[in-house]
């Protein structure tokens, strides 16, 4: 059963103190993406119960947020998810291009992940980059004004990072 | 360039540190607020500023401030939308991350006037780091006196917390974003009650946008009358446009709403005209959700008259030949663009973010993708496009909250303005697949300039 460290329930802890007292549940956004940065990468089943159990709520007020929003993942996803963005104005400046060439290069459609566990590949609905197109989230960051050869070489990065940290 | 009240010092090296941001007159306001005035006169500088919303809406941001109910020992809170997911709007996202004390510092004079002890920034959940750049300025404020108990002596206690969505359009309207912020699903709620009576905890809450916000500063500085000056008409200050699409220089531009959309697309100070030597077909001037409009109708008006960046100019003419200011999300297309892919895209962005509460806009959204999908792929029927137009009919007006309009106008004014290309996809399948753009010949503008 995976578990907040010391540490982490200290800032969940922190957290809840910014709303009003018996107001826990507004909570629930921010923890779940500690949750999910610290288990892997996703939500699973046993990780939303006991995120409901901390903030004390019952388990479908977690499920029903966590369906809600594009952020949380509900299955297991790739070492690096690649979230190219596909709305108007990244189309303008050829996003399809991209995301057909990500594709083709890892060998996987959008929503699935390379059979090694490192990439997944997902179009995503406007991110606020759109002057800066065509663009995708990796992780925490942006990258921006994507070519064919910088999606070589940030795919290159990534696998350097998972050999070094292997 | 025009007059510069917010970027002016974005520039500046290292003005996301507090000591640059303060040496470079940051956090006047604070004291000039704080020291010398009341709430309520602070609210009447901002009613006398003529400040409009700068999320979209446009509302008076001086009114919507003066409706908050003040209940006897109940809190009152203001909340900051840094939602910012209109697609072609990524303007409060360049403020925060470039100069973040200026929205920190607009937060805390308003929270003064509004009342508000517990002040929240609600940030989408993607522009993790730039929460991070809030959370920081916001620690460097308080360690300088700036929140936190008793600010500069005056008995004034305020904190301000980062609270990040998580991927969600909708968060960006109040109630929704209200909801989220209680831990629940972004549905938005039936007003009334409004905010300003029972919003947060059901306590009263007042939700403006970041520029809105970071606006607050120039108004206490200048005086409100002061600020009116700039501007034209009913559109006062200065205006953000996050400039995208098939442009020479996308970016964040501050203008002072007197530009012409002709200067503000051809001239170097700004867009720098057409990438790639391109001729103008179209654009939408205010995010997605406005009105597309052809090049001739977006320079000029129906009577001929130059068209201005401002509210009341970009909306001359009303949805028949105008479009509207928006939140500033200024989307150009070129020649070779497709007005029926175009506009599928933001079929398909609405019914992504569709909430799914009102029946009108969770079954039309998906519909009118479908439809339109269709006809991209030169499978439509002619009588597709009536159907079209019939469905977003339907939405616009029958829903809880605006994104079922903000779903039917791109689709309607597509229709309206470009229905021939629309029929080409259909008589012309095979080419319209084939060329993947649409007709170019709405690219003849009035006047090109050299």
């Amino acid at each position: 059963m995976n578990k907040f460290s010391e540490e982490k329930l200290a800032k969940v802890k922190e957290i809840i103190s910014h709303y009003p007292e018996g107001k826990q549940k507004s909570a629930l956004l921010p923890v779940l993406h500690i949750a999910q940065d610290s288990f892997g990468g996703w939500l699973s089943a046993e990780t939303m119960d006991y995120v409901a159990e901390l903030l004390q709520i019952t388990p479908i007020e977690v499920y029903e947020v966590a369906t809600f929003y594009s952020m949380y993942n509900l299955k297991p996803v790739g070492k690096y998810m690649f979230e190219v963005c596909q709305t108007g104005p990244c189309m303008l400046n050829g996003s399809d291009n991209i995301i057909a060439y990500i594709g083709e290069k890892l060998g996987i459609k959008p929503g699935e992940t390379t059979a090694d566990g490192l990439f997944t590949l997902k179009t995503a609905e406007c991110l606020g980059a759109c002057g800066y197109a065509p663009m995708m989230q990796l992780g925490k960051h942006y990258r921006e004004h994507l070519t064919k050869e910088k999606v070589d070489s940030i795919i290159e990065e990534c696998r350097k990072n998972a050999e070094a940290n292997n | 360039m025009g007059v510069q009240l917010l970027l002016e010092k974005a520039k500046v090296e290292g003005i996301r540190k507090y000591e640059v941001y303060r040496r470079e007159g940051g956090y006047r306001s604070v004291e000039k607020a704080l020291k010398t005035m009341s709430p309520e006169v602070i609210v009447e500088e901002v009613k006398k500023s003529g400040l409009r919303g700068r999320g979209g809406a446009g509302f008076p941001t001086g009114m919507k401030w003066s409706f908050i109910a003040k209940p006897e020992g109940v809190p009152r809170h203001l909340v900051c939308n840094a939602d910012e997911s209109e697609p072609g709007t990524f303007k409060d996202r360049f403020l925060m991350e470039f100069i973040p004390h200026l929205l920190i510092e607009g937060l805390i004079v308003s929270s003064f006037a509004l009342g508000s002890n517990t002040t929240y920034i609600y940030i989408r959940g993607e522009y993790a780091w730039v929460a991070e750049i809030l959370e920081f300025a916001i620690g460097e404020a308080k360690a300088n006196g700036f929140l936190g108990k008793n600010i500069l002596g005056t008995g004034f206690d305020c904190e301000i917390y980062v609270h990040r969505g998580a991927g969600a359009y909708i968060c960006g309207e109040e109630t929704a974003l209200i909801e989220s912020l209680e831990g629940k699903r972004g549905n938005p709620r039936i007003k009334p009650p409004f905010p300003a009576i029972q919003g947060a905890w059901m306590r009263p809450t007042v939700v403006n946008n970041v520029e809105t916000l970071a606006a607050i500063v120039p108004i206490i500085n200048l005086g409100g009358d002061e600020y009116a000056k700039i501007g034209v008409g009913k559109s006062t200050g200065t205006k953000l446009m996050s400039a995208c699409g098939n442009i020479k220089k996308p970016g964040v531009y501050e203008i002072d709403m007197t530009i012409s959309v002709e200067e503000f697309i051809f001239s170097d100070e700004y867009c720098g005209g057409i990438a790639n030597g391109k001729r103008l077909k179209a654009c939408i001037p205010g995010g997605s959700s406005v009105p597309i409009l052809p090049a001739n109708l977006l320079l000029k008006t129906a009577k001929g008259d130059t068209r201005y960046m401002n509210y009341e100019s970009l909306s001359d003419g009303g949805f028949a030949t105008g479009s509207m200011m928006g939140s500033g999300g200024f989307i150009v297309l070129d020649e070779d663009q497709c007005v029926v892919k175009n506009t599928y895209t933001f079929a398909r962005f609405y019914r992504h973010e569709s909430c799914g509460q009102c029946s009108p806009c969770r079954e039309g959204t998906g519909w009118m993708e479908k439809l339109l999908l269709r006809l991209e792929n030169g499978q439509g029927k002619i009588s597709d496009i009536d159907l079209l137009w019939d469905i977003q009919r339907k939405i616009e007006g029958n829903t809880i909250c605006p994104l079922g309009d903000a779903a039917a106008w791109p689709v309607a004014a597509a229709i309206r303005h470009f229905r021939d290309e629309f029929e080409w996809h259909v008589t012309h399948a095979e080419e319209a697949v084939k060329r993947n753009y649409g007709l170019a010949h709405y690219a003849d503008p009035i006047h090109v300039p050299a």
